[in-house]
């Protein structure tokens, strides 16, 4: 029975030892159970089998041999850090990334302003444009045209609606449209674009209308003379 | 081999202050030394990347990634932590990122799914034990063994393991690694440890280590 009782005993204590063996290991342990804890493994041989095991798989796990890498893995990291490295910039290199990230869209709104500045100020800024204007794109653009004062129009010669006669210039119709001027839609209306026809009938009204429109400030102007 | 290379193989005997000239120059955009500066740490690198993805095509990949990242965040780095440890951080979260998004299904091996992670591990050998000399490790085939044992270790526990026994991490910078407890690294790792070394004496009797120079009949545990 006493015999029993010791080895119960044992038995508990070599339990609380391999609960702390580890950090005996590690020396993590305060001075009085490292102290009784190397009694015990004096005088029992399983735990000290157990502590002398642990140890050697701690020793031979730390060796540096056992951190082994593939073949040809440092060839193959130091070519993805190249090519890594020239693709990416540290984070402290966002601080220019960052910084462009508002210089963007400024230059770009610069760009803009200055597109439109130089549209602006192109001579073949159209200074004339009648709402029912329309483009002059299919009029050849070395067909000689009159254009005159007083009026928006470029005309084709001998129109009867030309607008102050003695002023009136010959150039073509490209320098005409550079200049600002549209075709006429009655003398022109052959080169003209049929795009308001194509559209909705309450746009060819309002086309009409218009031109009705301007046709009598045109005869207006020729009655005038 | 330039002479900074030499040292640099061995981050001990570099010494702590050719490592921080080598940071600050990549800090400061040298950029083409960074391989230089991680070179001494890629077998630890990848070992922690092993531990969690237990795929060598995804840790290597892993370790590549985790080095470029080291690289994009250098910037941030403070010189009160170890290089080593911040890197090894870096590649745990990268591995363990990976981990989650492929949702791995880990094979169990000698878990304690039978035994919660409190209670405590019963070591299952007490042969007489013999020291293993350190030359063994010369052998491919007794690495091979213990990586095999290693592997056959419960996630939770190998991580613990690895990290603080093979990367030599602390147990406070193990804790953080895993984002865990102290008390966790501690009872895993004390788990960790006794598994192994019944697996390997596991092993010992199957012969893995019979060409060794240990005497007839003798197990080296």
């Amino acid at each position: 029975m006493v015999e029993n009782n010791d080895l119960e005993k044992n038995n508990d204590n070599c339990q609380r030892v391999w609960r702390d063996i580890s950090n005996y290991i590690d020396g993590d342990i305060d001075p009085g159970l490292r102290s009784t804890m190397h009694e015990h493994f004096r005088t029992c041989k399983r735990c000290a089998s157990v502590l002398a095991g642990a140890r050697n798989v701690v020793q031979l796990y730390g060796d540096e041999r056992m951190l082994d890498v593939p073949a040809g893995f440092s060839r193959r990291l130091e070519k993805r850090l190249e090519k890594g490295l020239a693709k990416d910039e540290p984070s402290g290199a966002r601080r220019w990334s960052s910084w462009s990230a508002w210089l963007v869209p400024v230059a770009a709104l610069v760009l803009i302003a200055g597109t439109v500045f130089l549209t602006n100020s192109l001579p073949f800024r159209n200074y004339v444009q009648s709402r029912h204007a329309q483009p002059g794109n299919h009029v050849p653009p070395d067909l000689v045209v009159v254009v005159s004062a007083g009026s928006k129009l470029f005309h084709a010669p001998g129109c009867p609606f030309i607008h102050d006669k003695n002023s009136e210039r010959t150039m073509t119709a490209k320098e005409a449209m550079q200049d600002g001027y549209v075709p006429c839609t009655r003398c022109l209306r052959q080169y003209l674009n049929t795009s308001l026809t194509r559209h909705t009938g309450q746009q060819v009204v309002e086309a009409d209308s218009v031109d009705r429109g301007e046709e009598q400030e045109e005869l207006l102007g020729v009655a005038g003379h | 081999m330039s002479e900074p290379h030499a040292a640099l193989n061995n981050p001990a005997a570099a010494g702590g202050s050719r490592e921080q000239d080598l940071i600050s120059s990549v800090q400061r955009g040298q950029h083409e030394l960074f391989y230089e500066l991680v070179r001494p740490y890629e077998r630890r690198v990848y070992a922690a990347a092993l531990a969690i993805l237990r795929n060598e095509h995804d840790a290597e990949d892993a370790a590549q990634e985790a080095m470029l990242k080291a690289f994009a965040n250098i910037r941030q780095f403070r010189a009160e932590a170890r290089f080593s440890t911040w890197l090894i951080q870096i590649t745990v979260n990268e591995a363990l990122m990976r981990r989650r998004r492929e949702r791995t299904v880990v094979m169990e091996g000698i878990d304690d799914r039978r035994d919660g992670e409190e209670g405590g591990y019963a070591p299952r050998d007490f042969a007489d034990w013999r020291e293993i000399p350190s030359e063994a490790l010369e052998r491919k085939e007794v690495r091979q063994r213990l990586a095999e044992a290693l592997a056959r270790l419960d996630q939770k526990y190998r991580q613990v393991f690895v990290l603080r026994d093979m990367e030599h991490l602390n147990i406070q910078e193990t804790a953080e690694a895993l984002g865990i407890t102290v008390a966790s690294v501690k009872t895993r790792l004390l788990r960790a440890r006794l598994m192994l070394r019944d697996l390997l004496a596991a092993g010992w009797e199957q012969g893995w280590f019979s060409r060794l120079p240990f005497e007839k009949g003798t197990k080296p545990w």
